[in-house]
């Protein structure tokens, strides 16, 4: 069961502790710099953090017996002599780190190995515990790579990374805006999953094509890898085959078709939680009341759970990393761009406040 | 001698006192104060070695024009400012 959270925030990095059966602020870290993603790896204890210091750039600290130590940040490989490639707005595309967005340990079989996802579109894999950093070149390579466009930002982001438990060198990942990927083959080729996924923001032509598809989170249950869910810009969709194809969920069972986060249950496949918003051009919770929305069926229907989460002018956005759900299925944790924090004991039935005056939280994870 | 400054605020991230280098160019003169201080060279330069997007350095008050490629000169007594721009927010 999850006794903390760890907490990334645009101001600083902050562990909440379960005490005495309420949770409360404790250590804080890298007060004022901004705190994109972190990694809690659970094979070796060691923490990592992604800051992003704006001018200088962004950076990775690991935890150690003094505190932190700052490691090396994935670095983009030298631009070929004479490389031209533009991203979606036709400005050059600059081959560097803009912003780290998924850390991932590698398997139970290789302790060492780390999966770093990036701003613009670029996935590196450390085997030595973040001292080192190489891009996956065949995925930065591939010729369908450059139709990744920007989400949520300006550039192509990838933000979900799945490795296999039962065999490390299978790896899916998803890109705002990129659709799915699986290697099977350690990083040495890959192939474009999600059949079945809608685009409503594209032409006619692009709708159903995977590569089109913006995928805000992809996550899989690991009792029942065939089944995952994806939260979806304009839909939830679930697959039954290990994301070759997708099942759009009917969106008059939903709240709101459109969210960034989604949680399921390690080991119940129907059990999965959302956070929805007004669609896509407001993006803040329906009639201010901010709610997390579970499903026990697969998606045949939806509770709206809102016990303890503000129901009036609440205006909080939960980020795609910032709903986390711990390894018992049972404690689930929301941070909001308002600085909101919820933590709740009963699989979102009802929701105890940690704090409303965080800064705004990017990612939630327990440790 | 070519003297290399750099913004304080840089200072809390990783030290990087000014430096007297050789140089003949702003490119030279950096390269010579990350031989000594490499951590130094990601928070100033990009991926790609270029000048990071909202950085700026001035040569003798003036800034440079060559970002990527930091071919400006400098002279025997130039300070290089290696600042912050304002647009970086």
């Amino acid at each position: 069961m999850g006794d903390k959270l760890l907490v990334s925030t645009r101001k600083g990095f902050f562990e909440v502790d379960r005490v005495a059966g309420r949770w409360q602020i404790g250590a804080t870290h890298f007060l004022g710099d901004n705190v994109s993603i972190a990694l809690a790896d659970q094979r070796d204890g060691r923490r990592y953090v992604a800051l992003d210091h704006g001018h200088f750039g962004v950076k990775l600290h690991r935890s150690n017996a003094d505190g932190w130590e700052e490691i090396a940040a994935p670095q983009y490989p030298a631009k070929p002599e004479g490389h031209t490639e533009h991203d979606m707005w036709g400005r050059p595309l600059e081959w560097t780190t803009a912003r780290i967005w998924a850390l991932v340990p590698g398997g139970s079989d290789e302790p060492g190995t780390l999966w770093c996802g990036t701003l613009p579109g670029g996935l590196f894999r450390s085997r030595d515990h973040g001292t080192s950093w190489e891009i996956v070149e065949a995925l930065w390579r591939h010729p369908k790579r450059t139709m990744w466009m920007g989400g949520g930002a300006d550039l192509p982001g990838l933000h979900s990374v799945i490795v296999d438990q039962h065999n490390s060198r299978r790896v899916f990942i998803a890109v705002s805006t990129g659709g799915i990927w699986l290697t099977e083959d350690g990083g040495e080729s890959w192939s474009q999953r999600g059949e079945g996924m809608r685009a409503d923001h594209v032409p006619p032509e692009l709708t159903h094509d995977p590569i089109a598809q913006d995928v805000h989170r992809l996550v899989q249950c690991p009792a029942a890898p065939d089944r995952m869910w994806v939260q979806h810009h304009n839909g939830i969709f679930v697959s039954n085959d290990e994301a070759r194809t997708f099942t759009e969920i009917d969106p008059a069972r939903v709240v709101s078709t459109f969210g960034f986060g989604v949680a399921v249950h390690p080991r119940d496949p129907d059990t999965a939680w959302f956070v929805p918003e007004i669609k896509d051009e407001k993006r803040i919770p329906s009639d201010g009341k901010l709610v997390v929305t579970r499903t026990r069926d697969g998606g045949k229907t939806f509770e709206t759970l809102t016990e303890g989460l503000p129901q009036s002018h609440a205006y909080d956005v939960v980020y795609r990393h910032a709903l986390a759900l711990d390894d018992s299925g049972t404690r689930l944790a929301i941070g909001s761009t308002t600085g909101g924090l919820w933590v709740s004991e009963n699989q979102g039935d009802s929701w105890s406040t940690v704090s409303h005056t965080l800064p705004p939280i990017y990612a939630v994870t327990f440790a | 001698m070519v003297k290399v400054v750099f913004t304080q605020n840089l200072q809390r991230h990783v030290a990087c006192p000014e430096t007297i280098v050789e140089a003949a160019s702003v490119r030279e003169a950096l390269e010579a104060v990350f031989a000594a201080n490499p951590r130094a060279r990601g928070y100033v330069l990009d991926d790609q070695s270029q000048l990071r997007r909202h950085m700026a350095i001035f040569v003798d008050g003036r800034l440079i024009r060559d970002r990527a490629g930091l071919s400006d000169p400098v002279e025997e007594s130039s300070t290089v400012a290696v600042f912050q721009a304002l647009s970086g927010g």
